[in-house]
């Protein structure tokens, strides 16, 4: 078994928990920010990205990481953006804009 | 590189914190995303969170390189910022594409991992690469056919076929096989690349025949997946971050999906290999003399200034035919007569969860008119007139009453219960679902044929002309 396998589970079990309870409290009104906000936390997978692309390694993966590092962080940067222009929008009556 | 002049112990303690305090504000930012009041203060947190855990990747000792890096990072950014600039009607397909990016890099960064363990790779990694290159790579072109679908490059109608979903099982079994091969048997690297393409195909094969009013459940579905992929890569890696990460997205799409699939009462099987909303032929030869009444927007008009309460039940044709900012409008010149509207969201109305709430917001209707399905169907008993924009299926009465519709169970809008119901449709023809609508002939319904912004334009000429 490779090495932390037994660590990570843990951690999985438990973070998928977390996330059940943080995000069943998330109103429906906010069902697609929430979508938005987590695409871009998961773009987090972009620092795994950069070790691929930037260490000692093959050609190939270089091109990989390469692209993995563009795709994810075009994610991180769109998703929290999106997220924040979303939630801009929303407002209660009386507080309009203009 | 001379960053490596840290003492590499001390750099790891240093991303391992970093990545600590990124975990922690990203369950922070979810968390403040319950309320519309704090979110903001969500994506802030989430925001200082990923970029302290990218700035403290640079200084990884095992980093050689950095200009291709730079060079990625701003073709992301160049690639990112059009993408979080869509405008509302988009965000649907914005949705599917983003997905498509965060399962392509998981799934690269698998392949790579792959690529640099061979030939010394035990069956337990092996185990794990092969899982989340699968689900990664069929994420990757699923989500994107989606994206085609919405965009409506690829029809939104399903694509079926007699015998489709035994096709699909075998090419997925194909795909399990050969990692199964690759697992016991590492001496057969080309098989490698062949589980990777099945896997891609299986993707398409997947979504191809799903529906456009599906997507919902499928958008969540797909959400789920890339959030499992990312969490397998952190197994891969052995990094809790990615592990966490996932997590939390992984489950925020599967409890998605469940409240999609709950507000259609349907299971996530039948959503994806039951080809809903095919040509169904209806049997409605022996009702041809049902009667119709219908209205103009002057009459409409006059029926919604004199009531008091009013519910909207806006749907995908609102999307469609861009009438949300002339219902706003309206909104507005109501309001102003004292008039109180709401409108009523019902969780699968749109193409994806929360769609109908993010245009209305966008459109400037406060949130707090916006209310659950819930909530709409406790008041309305007290509710004067219901104005339906584009909506069908969901204020569908039969869901309730014929045991023969296909949607006989599903969650609705009962607005067959309020006083007067009126109904903006270009046509009396079902939707593509093909599923006949009993509302439209009720006594107390009144059918606005017309499209949906010229006619709302056409009550708000009316209000405002008449009223002032």
């Amino acid at each position: 078994m490779p090495e932390g396998f037994i660590s990570n589970l843990y951690v999985f079990v438990l973070a998928g928990f977390l996330g059940f309870e943080v995000i069943r409290r998330v109103s429906p009104l906010l069902h697609t920010p929430l979508m938005a906000l987590t695409n871009a936390l998961d773009a987090i997978v972009v620092v795994a990205a950069i070790i691929i692309a930037g260490r000692e390694g093959t050609r190939l993966s270089e091109i990989l990481g390469a692209i993995a590092v563009a795709a994810a962080f075009s994610n991180m940067v769109g998703g929290f953006l999106i997220t924040d222009r979303m939630l801009r929008m929303f407002k209660l009556s009386g507080r309009k804009k203009q | 590189m001379n960053i490596t002049i840290l003492n590499p112990t001390s750099v790891q303690y240093l991303t391992d914190f970093s990545y600590i305090i990124a975990i922690t504000f990203f369950v922070l930012s979810l968390k403040w995303l319950s309320s519309p009041a704090t979110a903001r203060r969500g994506v802030l947190v989430g925001e200082i969170g990923a970029g302290m855990a990218v700035v403290t990747t640079f200084f990884n000792p095992e980093l050689v390189q950095f200009k291709w890096i730079l060079i990625a990072l701003l073709v992301g950014v160049i690639i990112g910022i059009p993408l979080g600039l869509v405008h509302m009607t988009a965000v649907p397909q914005r949705t599917a594409m983003s997905h498509a990016f965060g399962a392509l890099a998981a799934a690269l960064i698998g392949i790579s991992e792959y690529y640099m363990r061979i030939p010394h790779i035990n069956k337990f990694e092996m185990t794990e690469i092969a899982m989340e290159v699968i689900i990664g790579s069929l994420s990757f072109t699923g989500s994107l056919i989606a994206a085609g679908k919405l965009q409506e490059w690829l029809p939104q109608r399903p694509i079926v076929y007699k015998g489709q979903n035994y096709v699909s099982f075998t090419v997925l079994g194909a795909a399990v096989l050969s990692a199964l091969i690759l697992i016991f048997n590492p001496m057969t690297p080309f098989l490698f690349p062949a589980m990777v393409i099945i896997s891609l195909l299986f993707g398409v094969m997947l979504v191809t025949p799903i529906g456009g009013a599906d997507m919902p459940t499928v958008i969540a579905l797909l959400n789920a997946y890339v959030g499992l992929t990312a969490a397998l890569l952190g197994f891969v890696l052995n990094s809790k971050v990615l592990v966490v990460a996932g997590a939390l997205d992984g489950s925020s799409g599967f409890i998605l999906a469940v409240i999609m699939c709950k507000a259609m009462n349907r299971s996530f099987s039948n959503v994806l290999f039951g080809a809903f909303g095919q040509l169904q032929v209806s049997a409605k030869g022996d009702q041809e003399e049902r009667i119709v009444h219908s209205a103009t927007p002057e009459e409409a008009a006059a029926i919604l200034t004199a009531s008091n309460t009013i519910l909207v039940v806006p749907g995908y044709g609102m999307a469609v035919a861009q009438a949300q900012h002339k219902v706003r409008e309206m909104f507005d010149v109501l309001t102003k007569k004292g008039i109180d509207v709401k409108f009523g969201i019902h969780p699968v109305a749109g193409r994806m969860p929360g769609h109908m709430n993010v245009l209305l917001a966008e459109a400037d209707v406060p949130y707090d008119k916006l209310i659950e399905m819930d909530d709409a169907n406790g008041e309305m008993a007290q509710t004067d007139v219901v104005l339906i924009i584009g909506a069908n299926d969901v204020v569908n009465p039969a869901a309730k009453t014929d045991q023969s519709s296909p949607i006989y169970g599903m969650p609705i809008i009962e607005v067959n219960n309020a006083r007067t119901v009126m109904v903006i449709k270009r046509s009396l023809n079902p939707g593509f679902a093909g599923i006949d609508n009993p509302l439209f002939y009720l006594d107390n319904t009144l059918m606005l044929f017309g499209d949906a912004k010229s006619f709302v334009s056409g009550i708000v000429k009316e209000l405002s002309g008449g009223g002032e």
